[in-house]
C-alpha cells in the first residue's frame, strides 16, 4: 500500500511537476481549438460531397472516408511526421498533428454529419426551396439545424475522442499534457506526473462524457 | 531524377519491399493477435457488466458506472504508459503485450458496456413481464427475452466502437510491442527511407478496410434509426 502510495500519488513530486504538466494541459487545448473546428469544417464539407447528386463524387468521398476511418491515427501522424519529410517537406510537430488529425477527424464528423443530413426528411428540402431559399439557404437555415440537433450526441462524443486523441501528439514530441507527463516520469522516476494527467484529463472529460449518457438517453425518449 | 521516380524511390523501392516484406509480416500476426484476444475479452467483460447491471445492486452498479466513465474519458495511451512504467515500481512485471491487451480490453468493455446496456434498457418492459408470466425466471427471461433482442440493436454501435480500439494496437509501439507500427518505424529508421511506412500503412488499410466496409453495412442493415 505504502509503495502503490509512493509510485502513484506521491503528492511532493505531484506539485513538483505541475507547472510542466499545467504547460502541457494549454498545448493540449490549443491543439484541440486547431483540430476540432478543422475537422467539423471538413466533415461538412465530405458529407456534402458523399451526398451529392453525382455518384461518382459520392463513391469518392465514401471511399476517401473509409480510407481514413481505416488507418490507425498515430500511423497516420508518424506517417506524416515521419515519412514526407523523405519527400522534402518537414511538418513541425504542430503542422503534422493539425494535417493527421485533420484528415483522420474530418472523416468521422463526415459520417456524422451525413446520418444527420440523412435523419431530416427529404420533405424538408423540398419545402424549403419551395419557399425560395436557395440550395444553400435550405442547408444552413432549414436542413442543417435539425441535422445537428439529431445527430448532438454523436458529434460531441467524437468531439472527447478527439480530445483523448491529441495524447498521440506525444509520440511526436509535441509538449502537450501527456507529453509533459512522461518527460516528468522520466526524471522523477514515478509515476505520479502521469496519474496527475490523467486527473486532468478526467476533470477536463467526465462531465462531458456524463452529459453525453444524458443527451443519449433525451434523443431515445 | 523525375518527381515520379523519386516518388517510387522514397514510398515504393522494390528492394526495401522485399527485404521488409517479413517483418511487416510478423507484424501483422502480432496485430491480429492482441485484436483478437482484445475483441473476445473486452466485449464479455462488457457484456458480463452489463448483465451484472440489471440486477441493480446498488453498489455494483455504481462500481460500474464509475469504472465505465473513468474508462471512457481517460485517453488509452495514458493508461498504457501508467500502467507500463507504472505497475514494475510496485513490483508487478507485465509483459509489453500484456499491458496493451489488459488496457484495450478494459477500454473496450467500457464502451461495450454501456452500448449493451442501452440496449438492454431499449426492450420495453412488458417483454420482461410477459416472459415472467410464462413462468421463466429473471436469468432465463435475461438469455431468452432481452438479450437476443437487445443485442441485436448492439451490433451497429458496437462493431464501431470495436474498430476505434482494435486500431489502437497501433498504440503498443509506444511500448514495443512488435506490431505492425513498430516493425514499420524501426525500419524506417533502419533504413533510411519511407517505403516501410507505407507499406504497414498499407497493411493496416488491407486489414481494416473490410471491416469498416463491414460496419458501414450493418449500419444500414441493422440498425433501427431513432430520429
Amino acid at each position: 500500500m505504502e509503495a502503490i502510495v509512493q509510485q502513484f500519488f506521491n503528492f511532493g513530486i505531484m506539485r513538483e511537476a505541475l507547472p510542466i504538466v499545467v504547460a502541457g494541459f494549454i498545448q493540449t487545448i490549443a491543439i484541440c481549438l486547431i483540430v476540432i473546428p478543422l475537422g467539423l469544417a471538413g466533415g461538412l464539407v465530405f458529407a456534402l460531397i458523399s451526398l451529392s447528386r453525382l455518384r461518382s463524387a459520392r463513391w469518392a468521398a465514401i471511399a476517401v472516408i473509409d480510407f481514413f476511418r481505416s488507418i490507425p491515427p498515430l500511423v497516420l501522424l508518424i506517417f506524416v511526421y515521419a515519412g514526407l519529410p523523405f519527400a522534402g517537406f518537414r511538418p513541425s510537430p504542430m503542422t503534422a498533428v493539425a494535417i493527421a488529425f485533420f484528415l483522420n477527424t474530418s472523416s468521422y464528423y463526415g459520417e456524422i454529419y451525413r446520418a444527420g443530413i440523412e435523419s431530416v426528411g427529404s420533405g424538408q428540402w423540398d419545402a424549403a426551396r419551395s419557399t425560395g431559399l436557395r440550395l444553400d439557404q435550405a442547408l444552413a437555415y432549414v436542413v442543417l439545424p435539425q441535422a445537428v440537433r439529431n445527430v448532438l450526441p454523436d458529434l460531441v462524443s467524437n468531439a472527447v475522442e478527439v480530445v483523448k486523441l491529441t495524447s498521440i501528439a506525444s509520440v511526436v514530441a509535441l509538449p502537450e499534457l501527456l507529453y509533459s507527463a512522461d518527460m516528468a516520469r522520466s526524471v522523477t522516476f514515478n509515476s505520479s506526473p502521469i496519474v496527475l494527467a490523467a486527473a486532468i484529463y478526467l476533470v477536463m472529460l467526465w462531465p462531458i462524457v456524463r452529459l453525453i449518457s444524458r443527451l443519449e438517453r433525451r434523443i431515445a425518449a | 531524377m523525375n518527381a515520379w521516380s523519386r516518388f517510387l524511390d522514397t514510398f515504393f523501392k522494390w528492394p526495401l519491399i522485399e527485404r521488409y516484406f517479413p517483418d511487416i509480416a510478423k507484424g501483422v500476426v502480432v496485430t491480429i493477435e492482441i485484436a483478437a484476444v482484445v475483441v473476445v475479452t473486452g466485449i464479455l467483460l462488457g457484456l458480463a457488466l452489463a448483465v451484472v447491471r440489471t440486477f441493480r445492486v446498488r453498489a455494483f452498479n455504481l462500481l460500474i458506472v464509475i469504472f465505465v466513465d473513468v474508462l471512457r474519458a481517460l485517453p488509452p495511451l495514458v493508461l498504457i504508459l501508467l500502467v507500463y512504467f507504472g505497475l514494475p515500481n510496485i513490483g508487478i512485471n507485465l509483459p509489453s503485450f500484456a499491458v496493451l491487451w489488459l488496457v484495450l480490453a478494459l477500454v473496450l468493455a467500457a464502451f461495450a458496456e454501456e452500448i449493451f446496456w442501452a440496449g438492454i434498457l431499449s426492450i420495453p418492459k412488458g417483454q420482461w413481464e410477459a416472459a415472467r408470466s410464462t413462468g421463466l425466471s429473471f436469468i432465463g427471461t435475461l438469455a431468452y427475452i432481452v438479450l437476443p433482442q437487445a443485442i441485436r440493436l448492439t451490433v451497429p454501435p458496437l462493431t464501431n466502437r470495436t474498430i476505434v480500439i482494435t486500431k489502437n494496437t497501433a498504440l503498443g509501439t509506444v511500448i514495443g510491442v512488435g506490431e505492425i507500427l513498430n516493425q514499420a518505424s524501426s525500419a524506417e529508421s533502419f533504413s533510411g527511407n519511407a517505403t516501410p511506412l507505407m507499406m504497414g500503412a498499407i497493411a493496416y488499410l488491407i486489414l481494416f478496410v473490410p471491416v469498416v466496409a463491414l460496419g458501414r453495412f450493418l449500419e444500414t442493415r441493422f440498425s433501427w434509426r431513432r430520429v
